[in-house]
């Protein structure tokens, strides 16, 4: 298939900004990432923009066209929710737009604000990605479901906190010279385990912090960018979208994710590549459990293997796989909307050298991944990043 | 929201409340909790209502200590999903110290009022 370029991206720092409206958020991603494309406001065929909680937390529906203003256009718009995956389905929305030739300049991203909704209420918005019927009424929260899946992984493979532990103090240290991430604090193994349990066996620095912010793509058509002498230099070559049931208890498997499967899969094929290929990747650490069902689903590793990665420093810096150079969701934060296409734009400059932990990268890598989860994953968004020649 | 009908899951609640729970087999031996009028994992409508076992049995479980405010008062409280013969249900472990809840612990089911919002909720009892 056709590809799609990468021409810009944009983020807010992520943190805590209650005073600010998502509107506000987006328009600073938005329009830094038009001016790293080069591009203007007149030149955006279509806007997808990712949002989860936003009619609880702004009491705002139909952010679709508040997006486009945002960026100085009434361009169509829409809103894509899928929970934390929102923004990762916007950018595959993105990608299908360009490659069946209605679009040539998309605007692909997303936006969450949910620190003004305190923790209480912040803690029963995210609940929402579960079932109601089947997991909310039972008393399932978002670290909940994850905390599910922890002990069912624990029980059917192995490990313990303390190699989750050093999921989380690695995360920590690859977002100290990210100064747009929520977390810039180097953390130890003993303060994860020491830490405030939330959902045993998880505690509170296993956990993703709640947080503001919003981050944008823009993508081009080949042609596009041949025809306006835009040189990109990375390209979307795969994308895949997997899914699952809702509910954790319709699973067969508690300690898997077929739905990154899936997604890895159809994002392979796509791009012609397989996963040994793949030199780095932004994986859904929204707990620190998440960074191991996402490794084994993207078939990096073999099931029950890469609960031990980070420890054996496979996945540090100076790893044979960098894992999460930016920090991922557990220390860059994780504004649920925004996350998946951050995890794109954070791929697309590790890759051409334009981040602040480019330098990890080694220069014969040339691949890389971004993978967003919503829900306990009932979906999967995989995306395939290159270096164009 | 506390007086909304839940077609087919309220139903669900007051048979295990009465203690004559059951669940929905599909040909294909998937097993799944009502409401439902196909299977998610195959695409089968004939779905056959069959007779909840007594006992399940722990299959995970997690200590919740930040709740949703729907939960608040119960909190902290240990959410499991048990699985009883073919099907899994997700529910609330009561009576019992969090430290002493296992994978593979016998328990009972019926449904019962939470403590913070009066919502029936799935409850579980350990027989040990
Ligand atoms: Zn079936």
């Amino acid at each position: 298939m056709s590809k799609a370029f990468v021409a810009g991206t944009g983020m807010t720092a992520f943190g805590t900004f209650p005073d600010r409206r998502g509107r506000d958020m987006f328009a600073e991603a938005g329009l830094a990432a038009l001016d790293d494309a080069g591009l203007e406001p007149e030149d955006i065929d279509e806007v997808f923009y990712g949002n989860f909680v936003g009619t609880l937390a702004e009491n705002q529906g139909h952010q679709g066209p508040l997006a486009s203003e945002a960026l100085g256009t009434t361009a169509p718009s829409r809103r894509v929710e899928s929970a934390c995956a929102s923004s990762g389905l916007a950018v595959r929305d993105a990608v299908r737009a360009v490659r069946s030739g209605e679009s040539d300049v998309v605007v692909a991203g997303g936006m969450e604000r949910m620190s003004n909704m305190g923790t209480a209420g912040a803690t029963d918005g995210l609940a929402r990605a579960a079932d109601d019927l089947f997991e909310i009424r039972s008393g399932v929260t978002f670290p909940a479901a994850y905390a599910l899946m922890t002990r069912a992984y624990f029980d059917e493979f192995g490990g313990d906190r303390e190699d989750l532990a050093h999921i989380a103090v690695k995360n920590h240290d690859n977002a100290l010279v990210n100064d747009h991430a929520h977390l810039q604090e180097e953390i130890t193994v003993d303060d994860v385990l020491e830490s405030p349990e939330i959902a045993a066996p998880l505690g509170l620095y296993d956990a993703c912090p709640i947080s503001d912010g919003a981050a944008a793509l823009v993508l081009l058509s080949p042609s596009y960018a041949k025809e306006h002498g835009l040189d990109a230099g990375v390209a979307i070559t795969g994308s895949g979208h997997g899914g699952d049931t809702m509910a954790l208890q319709d699973r067969q498997s508690l300690a898997t994710a077929p739905a990154t499967r899936d997604a890895a899969e159809a994002a392979y094929d796509d791009a012609g590549i397989g996963p040994n290929d793949v030199g780095l990747v932004e994986v859904h650490d929204c707990f620190t459990i998440a960074e191991v069902l996402a490794l084994e689903g993207l078939g990096l590793y073999s099931y029950g293997e890469a609960i031990g990665a980070a420890r054996r420093g496979e996945t540090c810096r100076d790893g044979a796989l960098p894992v999460n150079l930016s920090g991922g969701l557990k220390a860059k934060g994780h504004p649920v909307g925004a996350t998946g296409a951050a995890q794109v734009a954070a791929v697309r400059n590790l890759l051409n050298g334009t981040h602040a932990r480019a330098d990890a990268v080694d220069d014969d890598v040339t691949v890389g991944v971004a993978h967003n989860a919503g829900g306990t994953v009932a979906s999967a968004a995989v995306h395939v990043l290159e270096v164009e020649e | 929201m506390t007086d909304a009908q839940n077609g087919g899951y309220d139903e669900f609640l007051d048979a295990l409340e009465a203690g004559e729970g059951y669940y929905y087999a599909c040909s294909n031996g998937h097993a799944l909790v009502p409401p439902r009028r196909v299977c998610p994992h195959c695409g089968d409508r004939d779905l056959e209502q069959t007779e909840l076992p007594e006992t399940g049995e722990i299959r995970t479980h997690t200590t919740v200590t930040v709740p949703t405010p729907q939960f608040e008062d119960d909190a902290p409280y240990v959410t499991a999903i048990a699985t009883f013969g073919q099907v899994k249900l997700t529910g609330i472990v009561r009576d019992i110290d969090p430290v002493d809840v296992e994978i593979g612990q016998e328990v009972t089911v019926t449904v019962e009022p939470s403590e913070t919002t009066d919502e029936r909720t799935i409850a579980f009892y350990a027989h040990s």
